[in-house]
């Protein structure tokens, strides 16, 4: 009896654990025919639906990318809202395929959840937007407040860390999605909602009244935020990696989606030759076709296509950023394309 | 006799059952073991670790409302987080209860009042409440409610100087005791006040059984215990005092503070609660036999009087066994509470501590442990008192 038990235990454990195994996403997309991505669906300038239903945003510009470079058709792509809590778990149980949800990079999420960060699409950082009505001019005159956070991110520990570290105190009003910290501080349940100031810049422009509230100077945290994918399957963490580094590359060398078509005919360039797949073998080494990375940019343009279309529309400006390219000052530096 | 051992094991009922009773309990656990095996190796291939350990480690964030456990940033643990959730959990539980079940009998009780617009008012009540969704109602009294309709911590309103309510909660005077003999003194008062009216009620029920004759004991013994209190207080030369609530920069501070989500929760499972609880209790009142009615009626027993010694205690064997249904509801319900802000199991403890640690399997199990938990001590408890309340005969 005891045999038979563990005999068929053995071998259910083995019907069941290769329907969820982790290797091969590639295969699975190809067959499954879209990219499953997983996103916030409620941050404006990173992943929100604009007027026709269509999910904008440089999170959002991640997948289609993805799923260009795979399928050649950036229409292949499943949207999956996930709020904060259920991201990690929705990637590791293999509901979606990639993580692009404004998600910091850290030490314990990269080495104990079982998930691999990839780049970043957005460097971010910590601040705080506080009413004008209460005349704070800086984070350091926060001693007793009532702070307004989405519970469960890496901004509810940085808050904690600040304040322990200026010997300050603060209580905390944690709600479970972006949007709702908003309502909560439009209606007066905290005097400071904290966040990336990327998005504070945004929920600041969906406030009943924008300028009745302002964002304070300090950063507070470094927020490098960028694409997640699963651990345990080195070839697709190289496919989202290596497509946003091909956006960045793209940048660099000035292919863009007006130009990419006559670039592709006729660059003499080795570099952009390889990028647009007339020279060289990347296509095949990442196991996709040659024009891998020429349908990726076609797709969502070259990364400062993105950041002009999705970001600056939120008053972040670029030039000199830290989000900038390394050539200019910034610190966006993707491997070389050869 | 011989013959009748003779059939076939197949047929008989006795191996029949014995082997179905066998087989299906070992599919059970046959399938559970396989279940958590699966588990275990998936997490193990996925790189996830899993283990207790994180009980232990510093919780890495603040926690706001926490009335009778402390919690301080950088020294309190996981675990703490855990005691805060279901301490959270438990104290929004039996607020809620309290106030539907009260508020459940009246309004039960309304619904079958003679007059046309008492019961009517009950009816709509009811069917109004009990057909809005819960999460609907939470937030709709936390943002469209409150938040809107309640001023800025500079606006506050207020009472007697002491009390105030805002949009962030209400402030309460803290009782700080700088007298320890004479508060004792004045506790001691207070509950020989109690056992007092507890005797007075005793002789009065006695009396009553004897000569008919009637003495409100419940008044005298309740004005009994607030002019002794009174009393002792004065004679003690005041061993309580009370710490004010104080407008700081940003907020109150000092005194006893009930943050809004918790009124918004608290009203919200309450109400929706109370309106099955109603139900219950209109059912509960029509079962009793009219003819009880009727007879206490003939006896000349004021309306009142009559619902209160007669019909009540009889329904109550009929009120009771759904009601511990909608105990245990109000206190799953309270799980709802992430949507406001209030600081309870599943928003702090299966939401931020899940999150910031990533240990998915083991906190939601801990989480359906606290929940099963309470639910059955519910049950038990009231199960106690339903035999307590059940007739011995009919």
């Amino acid at each position: 009896m005891q045999k038979i038990v563990t005999l068929a235990a053995a071998s259910a454990l083995l019907v069941l654990s290769t329907a969820a195994g982790h290797a091969g996403t590639l295969d699975n997309v190809k067959s499954a025919g879209v990219v499953k991505c997983g996103i916030s669906g409620s941050v404006p300038g990173f992943s929100a639906p604009d007027d026709k239903g269509a999910m904008q945003g440089i999170d959002a510009d991640i997948c289609y990318a993805v799923a260009a470079a795979i399928f050649g058709d950036k229409s292949k792509v499943k949207f999956i809202a996930l709020t904060a809590k259920e991201r990690f778990t929705a990637l590791s149980s293999g509901e979606i395929d990639i993580l692009p949800r404004n998600t910091t990079h850290t030490l314990h999420r990269d080495a104990a959840l079982g998930i691999d960060f990839t780049y970043y699409n957005y460097i971010d950082g910590q601040g705080f937007m506080v009413k004008n009505s209460l005349g704070v001019k800086s984070a350091k005159e926060l001693d007793g407040a009532k702070i307004c956070i989405q519970a469960g991110t890496t901004t509810e520990l940085n808050l904690a860390d600040y304040f322990r570290t200026n010997g300050m105190k603060y209580t905390p009003v944690g709600y479970d999605t972006s949007a709702q910290t908003r309502e909560g501080f439009d209606g007066g349940s905290c005097d400071v909602l904290t966040s990336d100031k990327s998005q504070l810049a945004a929920l600041r422009t969906e406030l009943k009244d924008p300028s009745s509230a302002s964002i304070l100077p300090e950063t507070v945290s470094k927020e490098p935020l960028g694409p997640v994918v699963r651990q345990g399957d080195d070839q697709w963490g190289d496919i989202v990696r290596w497509t946003l580094y091909a956006l960045i590359n793209a940048e660099e060398l000035g292919i863009d989606t007006t130009n990419i078509d006559e670039l592709k005919k006729s660059s003499t360039n080795p570099g952009i030759k390889r990028i647009v797949g007339t020279e060289g073998t990347m296509g095949k080494d990442l196991g996709l076709g040659a024009d891998w990375a020429y349908n990726a940019i076609k797709a969502v343009g070259n990364y400062g296509e993105m950041y002009k279309k999705h970001i600056e529309p939120l008053g972040l400006a670029r030039a000199g950023s830290v989000n900038d390219l390394w050539t200019r000052g910034g610190i966006l530096y993707a491997p070389p394309i050869r | 006799m011989a013959e009748k051992s003779k059939i076939p094991l197949h047929r008989d009922p006795f191996v029949r059952s014995l082997i179905v009773q066998l087989t299906i309990p070992a599919l059970l656990i046959w399938g559970l073991y396989i279940m958590f095996q699966n588990t275990v190796e998936n997490l193990a291939r996925g790189g996830i670790k899993t283990s207790f350990d994180f009980l232990g480690e510093v919780a890495p964030f603040a926690i706001g409302f926490s009335p009778f456990w402390t919690f301080e940033l950088g020294k309190s643990t996981y675990l703490d987080v855990f005691i805060i959730g279901i301490q959270n959990t438990i104290l929004v539980a039996v607020l809620g209860i309290i106030a539907a079940t009260t508020l459940g009998f009246i309004i039960g009780v309304m619904r079958l009042s003679p007059n046309w617009l008492v019961s009517r008012f009950a009816l709509v009540f009811i069917e109004t409440l009990r057909n809005i969704p819960l999460l609907l109602q939470i937030l709709f009294w936390n943002f469209a409610i409150f938040l809107a309709f309640l001023p800025g911590p500079r606006q506050s309103l207020e009472f007697l100087n002491s009390i105030f309510l805002n949009g962030r909660g209400l402030y309460l005077p803290k009782p700080v005791v700088n007298d320890w003999s004479g508060f004792w003194v004045v506790l001691g008062v207070f509950i020989a006040g109690i056992v007092g009216t507890i005797i007075l009620r005793r002789w009065a029920k006695q009396r009553q059984d004897e000569t008919g004759k009637l003495f409100p004991a419940r008044l005298v013994g309740l004005g009994g215990i607030i002019l002794l209190t009174l009393l002792a207080l004065l004679v003690t030369g005041g061993p309580i005092s009370f710490e004010l609530p104080a407008l700081q920069r940003f907020n109150f501070e000092g005194g006893i503070e009930l943050p809004l989500p918790l009124f918004s929760l608290w009203f919200a499972l309450s109400l929706y609660t109370s309106a099955f609880i109603a139900e219950n209790v209109r059912g509960g009142i029509q079962s009793v036999s009219k003819g009880q009615t009727e007879a206490s009626e003939a006896l000349g027993l004021p309306r009142g009087l009559m619902m209160q010694k007669i019909i009540i205690p009889q329904a109550m064997r009929v009120i009771i066994p759904p009601t511990i249904s909608q105990f245990l509801n109000l206190t799953k319900n309270s799980s709802l509470a992430v949507a406001v802000a209030f600081e309870e199991t599943v928003a702090i403890f299966a939401g931020i501590a899940l999150n910031q640690t990533g240990q998915a399997v083991t906190i939601i199990f801990m989480t359906m442990a606290v929940y099963i938990t309470l639910s059955l001590l519910t049950s038990l408890i009231l199960n106690i008192y339903n035999r307590r309340v059940q007739l011995v005969e009919r």
